[in-house]
């Protein structure tokens, strides 16, 4: 298993060599020591690889991620796994702002907390936090999934479109066009899967609330000026 | 007998003009503001207010189509491993799929490639029309990141990260219902029908600090081989630009208030930013006092609609200009020949701007079906080649009058204004004198 030493190696040497993963189509599993906070660490990566990354990275770890399995053994800094398309990012840790901001797919796992705007302007991602997230949080949110185990800040889903917000703790507020909705059995289906895909077994669908769009400023109106 | 008072002729108000009183009317019917295309209508001063001075005793001009003017232009060459070369110091600006019609795009990429420039994608992503299209293909990062994805970024040209345009600096996109089709609502991920209101700030980093994180991020994703451009609309551009460059830009796309859009409110259009002529010099002046003078390409846009134009940002210290309105009119847009069908619109041929309601007749700022058929997007190409080269053979002519062998030869020198208006703003002598008006600082 290839180990890159971020103390010694240079990130675009990294970065290189795992997007030329995508290329030989070999799959193999890579290890990075001493992270110690660098950016864009682990980006672009299109392969079914494993990568475990141990100690704490910067802004935007595994940033557009496709296929990759990536698991930071520490805490990661803001935009962690921004834009995913698919595969695994999970972070032992906690996040930093904007976590799985704009991500159209995979699952990310936040065993820590996270911190303001997890999952804002998610386009399908599945986002699964352990601890509590911050204020803004899904934040024009368009689609995808986002499962809360502990408590969620101030304006949870302002302006959201279509994604489903799931928390089991408390709100401090939702925002704007955001409402509580009912658990139908197709929610509990759903959350049932994706605790398991994050490896959460102590944990029963029935004690999240689901929360959603209440669709009402899809489309412009006057009478909703105190609104805007 | 009785006295009859003289009748004077009715006078209307200077204030309360007739386009004022209608759109009085206009929200008070229907409790939204105006939104509409396009940049701003009013008057401001611009480049016409400026002339070349031209050849004379004290400089040779150059022989027309005998003695060569270059007119290339290289972007990206501060950082990237793989910069642009471009035959002409003309660009098409980013307009979106979904805001344009499919043949509109294609026939933008055709007309581009055909003249040997770049296009550029908009709000929602890149479409295969016009990858397939262009020869190169600038990909925009936007707030919204609509249909943003890796393999695109890895395929484009360059990337586009936009802060803003001159239209409406401080705002973002807007898509309403009734432009919301199938396909566009696929690639935007959005249900179909709702409007379409884009984020203004981007959703992962906020400030030039972090912009530089990011750019470090998309340069790390595509081994550092595509230069990143930096597109800001004309609010603050002696700031805006020195940070641009400050957080790793390679080109600086500055777009005044003249520039269009897809859609916003009227009200935004007009008031909010500064006129293209205001925002060259300024941002010029940051690149000169961080010695990035022609090491970070400056693009200008914003009401180019000829060589001279063309001509007049170059010598005024920009690299290239990027073209949107007029690249839709060369392709049709507003065309005289569907006029009964603008009358029906409430409107006439050159003043059409409501494309956000997708009925345009010309076909282009249309989801419709039918209509965008109206696009012959090989035909449309064509025409879009021809004009791009009919405004380089124009700066070319102008060039070679100042006697310049390549358009970016071209300096302040070669300019005079006709106001003092333009003078102070594009920082060159009023006509007839030596005064530069506003030489104080910006």
């Amino acid at each position: 298993m290839p180990v890159f030493d971020l103390a010694t190696t240079e990130l675009r040497a990294l970065n290189q060599a795992l997007h030329a993963l995508d290329k030989s189509g070999v799959p193999e599993d890579f290890e990075i020591t001493n992270p110690r906070g660098a950016h864009a660490v682990a980006v672009g990566i299109d392969a079914p690889v494993n990568v475990t990354i141990n100690g704490s990275v910067g802004y935007y770890c595994a940033g557009m991620n496709e296929q990759a399995t990536v698991t930071v053994n520490g805490n990661a800094g803001p935009g962690v796994a921004e834009n995913m398309m698919s595969g695994k990012v999970v972070i032992k840790g906690d996040a930093s702002q904007y976590a799985g901001a704009t991500a159209h797919g995979g699952l990310l796992v936040i065993e820590g907390n996270a911190s303001s705007r997890c999952g804002i302007s998610m386009k399908g991602v599945d986002i699964v936090v352990k601890g509590n997230i911050g204020h803004m949080s899904a934040f024009m949110a368009q689609s995808g999934n986002l499962v809360v185990l502990g408590d969620a800040g101030d304006a949870l889903g302002d302006s959201l479109y279509e994604a489903r917000l799931f928390v089991r703790g408390t709100v401090k507020s939702l925002g704007a066009d955001c409402e509580k909705k009912e658990m139908r059995a197709e929610h509990i289906d759903l959350l049932t899967k994706l605790l398991a895909d994050a490896g959460i077994t102590d944990v029963k669908p029935e004690e999240f609330t689901r929360y959603g769009s209440a669709r009402t400023l899809y489309n412009f109106s006057v009478d909703n000026f105190d609104a805007y | 007998m009785t006295y009859k008072n003289p009748v004077t002729t009715p006078r209307k108000s200077a204030t309360f003009d007739d386009y004022t009183l209608s759109e009085i009317r206009r929200a008070a019917a229907t409790g939204i503001y105006d939104i509409r295309g396009g940049g701003a209508k009013r008057r401001v001063p611009h480049f016409d207010d400026l002339l070349f001075l031209g050849a004379s005793m004290s400089r040779y001009p150059l022989e027309g189509y005998r003695e060569k003017c270059e007119t290339a232009v290289t972007l990206g060459t501060r950082f990237a491993k793989k910069p642009i070369e471009l035959k002409i110091p003309i660009t098409i600006a980013g307009m979106s799929f979904g805001s344009l019609s499919g043949p509109a795009k294609e026939a933008l990429g055709r007309g581009a490639s055909a003249a040997g420039t770049s296009t550029t994608t908009g709000d929602g992503g890149m479409t295969e029309e016009e990858r397939g299209h262009s020869t190169q293909l600038v990909y925009q990062y936007l707030p919204s990141r609509y249909g943003m994805n890796p393999r695109d970024l890895k395929r484009a040209d360059a990337i586009e990260i936009v802060i803003g345009q001159g239209a409406k600096p401080g705002g973002g996109g807007m898509l309403l219902g009734q432009k919301i089709s199938d396909r566009v609502a696929e690639m935007r991920n959005l249900p179909m029908g709702i409007d379409q209101r884009s984020a203004c700030r981007h959703p992962d980093w906020t400030g030039p600090d972090d912009l530089e994180i990011k750019i470090q991020e998309i340069r790390e994703i595509t081994d550092w081989e595509k230069p990143v451009f930096i597109k800001v609309g004309g609010a603050r551009p002696y700031y805006d630009v020195a940070l641009a460059v400050k957080a790793g830009a390679d080109v600086i796309v500055l777009d005044g208030m003249q520039g269009g859009t897809a859609a916003t409110q009227e009200v935004f259009i007009e008031h909010v930013g500064q006129p293209t002529l205001a925002c060259i010099r300024p941002a010029v002046k940051a690149l000169q006092d961080m010695g990035m003078h022609r090491k970070v390409q400056l693009i200008v846009s914003g009401g180019i609609r000829n060589g001279a134009d063309v001509a007049k940002a170059l010598a005024l210290g920009a690299d290239a200009v990027s073209i949107g309105t007029a690249a839709l009119v060369a392709i049709g847009d507003n065309d005289p020949k569907w006029e009964a069908e603008y009358n029906e619109l409430g409107t006439t041929a050159g003043a059409y701007d409501d494309w956000h309601e997708g009925r345009d007749p010309a076909g282009i700022t249309t989801q419709d079906a039918d209509l965008m058929k109206r696009v012959d997007p090989i035909a449309a190409g064509r025409r879009l080649a021809n004009y791009l080269k009919v405004m380089t053979l124009e700066a070319q002519t102008i060039a070679r009058a100042c006697g310049k062998n390549h358009v970016h030869n071209l300096e302040p020198e070669d300019l005079c204004a006709l106001n003092i208006e333009a003078a102070a703003m594009a920082g060159v002598p009023l006509a007839g004198t030596n005064w530069v008006p506003g030489q104080g600082g910006f």
